[in-house]
């Protein structure tokens, strides 16, 4: 078993050394760093807009640079929130309330560096895991029938909405809003049209690109617009000299760094608790555990590497449901999943044996990748902290030119601009009526094979609803789903939040608006 | 907030009201398209038979966000009930909505270059604190850029200039 995966590992780096995957590699790894350091682009704004690049390529090397992008988008984001205190991305809020304080003690660089080194352990271990646990899923997956299957997703719906940031009810609701997207345009079974209102455009349903675009783009846009205060650029000179931790501050940052890493992959186990939940988790525990609790939040190593380590195992974990059963657990993953679709691969347990050549040149190329963000970190710090200087004014028109040209060369029609338009709009008034429209996305790229799935269950039972608790995998799915929601339940009659909701809870709103809030008592 | 005797005037004056007045409404809309698609039965589902069940569920979630808001608030830390921002930017989503709009019919009528230009243009402006003269200079640094990256470099097939859409 071990010897195989070990075998198909040599393999994957074989594809991921090509020389063009390496250079797709490289290149979505530093345009990801690039973007993901600009305040206001998290990963999902950043891996949507360069979703477009990729339609050209060949599988293999789209997905190899989509997931470049990604993870390089979140190492830009640790960047931006520990030298300016503005958490871009939500995994990385925690980290502002050490990493800032420490950028005011002139020791920003430190942070950065240990953040470098912390993430790189983190996401090491987060592939290791993916390369032992996905064949053993992938084995129990390929004995799923429809009925468990369904069920699976209906728990990956369900926890994916419920255990993310704001109200469980209106995750379920976005959710459901998704799922609905997902079912305009021709009905696979019967070819009947739906939601389409005789448009001939939506025929092939709401183009991936559109929606991600405009609720993450457009929706965000609107959201900051003039809103973003203009940056505060006196800490932010860093030097590669200044990165290089003391070997007493190695040794301050080591056990906290392996702590970060187990809880990041132990939270990437439970279905839907993403990388948020994992920091979050990760500060508390290091407080906890920690001799001086009282000193957090004053610029403490132990604050910084903790949670970015598990942010990064987490996310690396977060792969292997995506991956070998095809069930995304945040929005991040169902877009890398979408991008996937979009070049006709069909996710589910058989990619890993049908296309091996992605899956294990993924994970080959996570630690390429990986190893070039710590070298690429090191010496172009200096330009990365240049571009945060960068004015939003600038930032956002050129933006919207990249969601028009990219959402047209989907298809080469203007049709889908209007789409994004539309759903920009639409997802603005969500996001000022509370909702988080980022499970919106994980039922559309769901939804469809939900469906499916559903359909093929009801024709093998010939109609009983029953199929789902009578076949046994498919009974603890469906219990986990009703612990999910009676525990939901249960903590809002008790007037409590769920122990695993951050206390300190980042929203998607503007950047300002969350550093307003995170201010830290330093101040 | 003030206080009032009676649930319903509170309610109103809450955002969850309206959120979940939206999702009603949008439920509403979906179980009643939905249902006018065969549904078929449970071994042989029609097109209609999901969409009208997601419509129901959603207006059930809807009538919940709703009736949460009535609860006070449990979260600990008070949500702001304004739908609206505390600083609207009318002008700013304007000028944010337009820019795709000008994209197209740029686009369509007059190739890329026009397109690229308008739409930074325009979303450049709706920003409080560039100028004239700073939107032009960044539309034209983008035009440059984007149509060298995308009509040459990756060859998205889109005429660069081009008279009321005659190539």
């Amino acid at each position: 078993m071990i010897g195989t995966a070990l075998h198909d590992l040599w393999g994957g780096f074989g594809v991921a050394l090509e020389l063009h995957n390496l250079m797709f590699c490289l290149l979505g790894v530093v345009v990801g760093n690039m973007v993901g350091v600009l305040p206001g682009m998290g990963p999902l704004a950043t891996i949507s807009i360069l979703l477009p690049l990729t339609f050209g390529m060949k599988p293999v090397a789209a997905i190899l640079m989509l997931g470049g992008v990604m993870y390089g988008a979140q190492y830009g984001g640790a960047i931006c929130s520990i030298l300016l205190n503005l958490p871009c991305h939500p995994p990385h809020a925690v980290t502002c309330l050490d990493g800032f304080p420490m950028t005011k003690q002139g020791r920003g660089g430190v942070a950065l560096g240990l953040t470098v080194f912390a993430s790189f352990v983190g996401a090491s271990w987060g592939i290791t895991e993916m390369i032992f646990l996905s064949p053993l899923l992938v084995r129990a997956a390929l004995q799923f029938g429809p009925a468990e299957v369904c069920s699976l997703m209906l728990l990956g719906l369900l926890a994916g909405s419920t255990l993310a940031r704001g109200s469980p009810l209106k995750g379920v609701a976005m959710t459901v809003v998704g799922l609905f997207l997902g079912s305009v345009g021709t009905d696979l079974e019967t070819g009947s049209e739906r939601f389409t209102f005789g448009m001939t455009e939506l025929d092939d349903g709401i183009e991936l690109i559109a929606l991600a675009l405009g609720l993450f783009g457009i929706a965000e846009f609107m959201s900051s617009v003039n809103q973003v205060a203009p940056i505060n650029t006196k800490y932010t000179n860093v030097s590669f000299r200044d990165m290089r931790p003391s070997k007493a501050e190695m040794k301050q940052a080591f056990f906290p760094m392996w702590r970060g890493t187990i809880i990041g992959s132990l939270c990437s186990l439970i279905p839907g608790t993403g990388p948020t939940i994992a920091s979050f988790v990760a500060y508390a525990t290091e407080k906890k555990v920690s001799k001086h609790p009282e000193k957090f939040g004053t610029g403490l190593i132990e604050g910084v590497v903790c949670p970015e380590a598990a942010t990064h195992s987490s996310v690396q974990g977060d792969f292997i449901p995506t991956m070998s059963l095809g069930i995304p657990g945040d929005a991040v993953m169902a877009l890398l999943l979408g991008a996937l679709m979009i070049q006709g691969i069909v996710p589910g347990p058989q990619l890993i044996s049908q296309h091996p050549d992605i899956f294990w040149g993924l994970v080959a190329s996570f630690w390429i990748g990986n190893i070039m963000l710590v070298l690429l970190n090191v010496p172009l710090i200096g330009i990365w902290v240049k571009m945060l200087a960068i004015p939003y004014k600038y930032l956002y028109p050129s933006a919207m030119f990249f969601v028009c040209i990219g959402v047209y060369a989907a298809n080469n029609d203007f049709f889908q601009v209007g789409e994004v338009a539309c759903i920009g709009l639409f997802g603005y008034v969500l996001l000022r009526l509370g909702f988080h429209p980022a499970p919106v996305l994980l039922g559309f790229v769901l939804g469809p094979r939900f469906e499916e799935n559903f359909r093929r269950a009801m024709l093998i039972s010939r109609g009983d609803i029953t199929v789902f608790v009578q076949r046994p995998i498919s009974a603890v799915f469906v219990a986990l789903c009703v612990i999910l929601i009676g525990s939901q339940i249960y903590f809002r009659l008790k007037g409590t939040k769920p122990p695993i909701e951050p206390s300190l809870q980042p929203h998607d709103t503007p950047p300002t608006a969350v550093a307003a809030e995170m201010r830290t008592p330093a101040e | 907030m003030r206080p009032s005797t009676s649930h319903l005037r509170e309610l109103v004056g809450k955002r969850d009201f309206y959120a979940g007045g939206l999702m009603m409404l949008l439920g509403l809309g979906i179980a009643l398209k939905g249902s006018s698609y065969r549904a078929g039965t449970l071994m042989h589902m029609g097109p209609g038979f999901l969409p009208t069940a997601l419509g129901v569920l959603l207006v059930l979630l809807g009538i919940a966000i709703a009736a949460a808001g009535l609860s006070p608030s449990t979260d600990g830390h008070e949500e702001d009930q304004n739908i609206l921002p505390e600083h609207p930017q009318w002008w700013a989503w304007f000028c944010i909505l337009m820019s795709p709009v000008c994209f197209i019919f740029f686009g369509r009528y007059f190739g890329m270059i026009p397109a690229t230009f308008s739409s930074v243009f325009i979303a450049a402006v709706g920003d409080k604190n560039s100028t004239w003269l700073s939107s032009l200079i960044l539309a034209i640094v983008i035009t440059v850029f984007g149509v060298a990256l995308f009509s040459y470099f990756l060859q998205v097939p889109m005429p660069i200039l081009t008279w009321r859409g005659e190539p």
